[in-house]
């Protein structure tokens, strides 16, 4: 088969599939349980560090704790 | 090691492109290579007497704030040169006797319009993206940008481009490819420039000391590397000689158009829609100081516009030799693109829940709003475009034009401004901005400008695009050309007045924030307590 006649054939199947298939997945991973906690740690973690960055002995138990939602 | 391996470097640009400029075959690349030659050779001056001196120290306990600043400097300087050109060329088509004679060749409306649209998207809009992106990574990152000084060559590497490009329009070097007019050695330059910007950008968020990434940055990080591919894949050209700026473009036919317009259409769906909507997931909350309306759907809604936006291109080419199948699928994707577009539309508006009394005292929060507004109006207007029983009237009419303002001009404009707004107090670190008042000028002349410049294109643009199908009963077209460029004329005077509002709107921003930056008092830390009374 030609390489244009196999890739428009390819793009209108498997790759349509594919794309469709990851993009429910997606939708369905946003709205997992738990997902609530996560986002709404995520969307205010803007409202800190404004004037400078976060310090360094917090990297390693500070993330998973902040992650999980244990500390701000 | 290093400092003599950049000064030898630095020399041999320098040398180089002396003797590419000796042989130079057309103007536009002399002009280039001199440019080049002085860069380099002042640098290499400026380098040559820094050596042995300490390296500069980057704190990681800071922010690097200063090439953000430059970058704000750089985006209200760039955007008040691009409205100006703007209105220049707007009154240009309602004049034609401003294409002066001793002008021809380097200033008439067809040098200049590759340069007004380069300066609004690339150095505004580019300068508003670069800087903002910078900020917006850093605060959500919590960590100082990565790699030291690599971040000031992004700034100055991507100032050098603008002025290649802008140059080579005026001296007629151009691929004449919309919105990637510039020759292979500015194309090879931005090349170099963007993946160092991406390199800042992903090295920032990989050194992150957030859990999470913000979805400000999946915004910023999509606009990065689309644009990049979009870049590459559309300038694969081979230039006819070193000595000259001319190239040849591998693609040919329906496949070159094709390519130019899934870039051209990309250029508008990851530079001014992808990029601009991570600033809107980061300024607007923070202004309103409420997070954003539904996290969920933000990640919905990035989801869905990359995945449309990049099949909407073919839409640019309806009834032409592009195969049917592949406009109809451009078509359908433009429309279902609608969904993920008035998703961020709602998501940002409604951020403003609980908080609508701000628009009401904040002047700046207004701004970003109407921008927002823009954003839906924009977004819903170009889907019907697309459709191409509606296209067949609107193509290659003023239609298109106005379209492209009301979401450059309304969502593109007015969030940059939103933004600058939002940053220089914090920037330069003062109590806040010099004049509300100033910025309500600003948001009532802008609005009323871009309200002028859409009706009056809807007006000329459906107009002509009817004079141009009207047949009489012999089945013979009614009007001329020359018909039509008559009629259009008093909507063309309408269009420049309301660029002319726009532009009046941007050089009181300039006043506004020079003035914030020189005579509002330093911002004092707060103060423990207030007694009460």
């Amino acid at each position: 088969m030609e390489t244009y006649t196999w890739l428009r054939t390819f793009a209108d199947s498997w790759h349509l599939l594919f794309m469709t298939l990851f993009f429910i997945g997606v939708i369905l991973w946003a709205f997992r349980p738990g997902s609530r906690k996560v986002h709404e740690e995520t969307s205010s973690m803007i409202f800190r560090n404004d004037d400078k960055p976060a310090a360094a002995e917090d990297d390693a138990s500070g993330r998973a704790d902040r992650a999980t939602g244990k500390a701000r | 090691m290093w400092d003599f391996a950049k000064l030898f470097l630095l020399a041999a640009i320098a040398i180089l492109a002396a003797v590419i400029a000796n042989f130079a075959r057309d103007p536009a690349h002399l002009v280039h290579m001199i440019i080049i030659m002085v860069v380099a050779a002042g640098l290499f001056l400026w380098q040559i007497r820094r050596v042995g001196e300490p390296a500069t120290v980057h704190n990681e306990a800071e922010y690097m704030d200063d090439v953000i600043r430059a970058g704000v400097i750089a985006t209200a300087f760039w955007g008040v040169v691009g409205f100006l050109v703007g209105v220049w060329i707007a009154f240009q088509l309602a004049y034609p006797q401003l294409n002066f004679d001793w002008a021809q060749g380097y200033l008439n409306f067809g040098r200049l319009r590759p340069l007004h649209t380069s300066a609004v998207i690339f150095a505004f809009g580019g300068n508003a993206l670069i800087a903002t992106a910078f900020y917006v990574v850093q605060r959500t990152s919590a960590a100082r940008l990565w790699g030291g000084n690599l971040a000031w060559f992004v700034f100055w590497g991507y100032q050098l481009f603008i002025v290649l490009a802008a140059l080579g329009y005026v001296l007629g070097s151009t691929q004449s490819q919309e919105y990637a007019e510039p020759e292979w050695l500015a194309d090879l330059w931005l090349t170099i420039v963007w993946v160092a910007f991406l390199a800042v950008f992903m090295g920032t968020i990989i050194k992150r000391r957030e859990p999470h990434i913000y979805v400000a940055n999946w915004f910023y990080l999509a606009f990065i590397v689309t644009v990049a591919m979009l870049h590459v894949v559309n300038n694969i050209q081979v230039p006819v000689s070193i000595f000259g700026s001319k190239s040849v473009p591998v693609w040919s036919g329906v496949q070159s158009a094709m390519i130019q317009w899934w870039y051209g259409h990309n250029a508008v769906g990851f530079f001014l829609t992808a990029g601009f909507l991570g600033m809107m997931y980061y300024f607007i909350p923070k202004q309103a100081e409420r997070p954003v309306y539904s996290y969920k759907l933000s990640i919905i809604h990035f989801w869905a516009l990359i995945f449309l936006y990049i099949w909407a291109g073919p839409h640019h080419l309806h009834y032409t030799a592009l195969p049917n199948w592949a406009q109809t699928l451009g078509m359908t994707f433009s429309i279902m693109l609608w969904m993920p577009s008035w998703g961020g539309m709602i998501n940002g508006l409604m951020t403003l829940s609980g908080a609508w009394d701000k628009l009401r005292t904040d002047p700046v929060i207004r701004m970003m709003v109407v921008a927002v507004g823009f954003y839906g109006m924009a977004t819903f207007e170009g889907p019907v475009m697309s459709i191409r029983a509606v296209n067949s009237l609107s193509h290659y009419t003023d239609w298109t034009i106005g379209h492209v303002h009301s979401g450059a001009l309304g969502w593109n404009g007015m969030i940059t401004f939103g933004a600058l707004y939002y940053l220089v107090p914090r920037l330069w670190k003062r109590e806040g901005l010099y004049s509300l008042t100033l910025v309500s000028w600003h948001f009532w002349l802008a609005t009323i400008g871009i309200v002028l410049y859409a009706a009056s294109m809807w007006v000329t643009g459906i107009m002509e695009g009817l004079m141009w199908r009207q047949v009489d009963a012999q089945g013979f077209l009614v009007n001329s050309f020359a018909d039509t460029v008559a009629a259009k004329h008093p909507m063309y005077v309408v269009r420049a007045l309301g660029g002319t509002l726009f532009l009046i709107g941007g050089i009181i921003m300039c006043y506004n924030l020079w003035k914030t930056v020189t005579s509002v008092g330093e911002k004092q830390p707060e103060r423990a307590t207030v007694a009460a009374e």
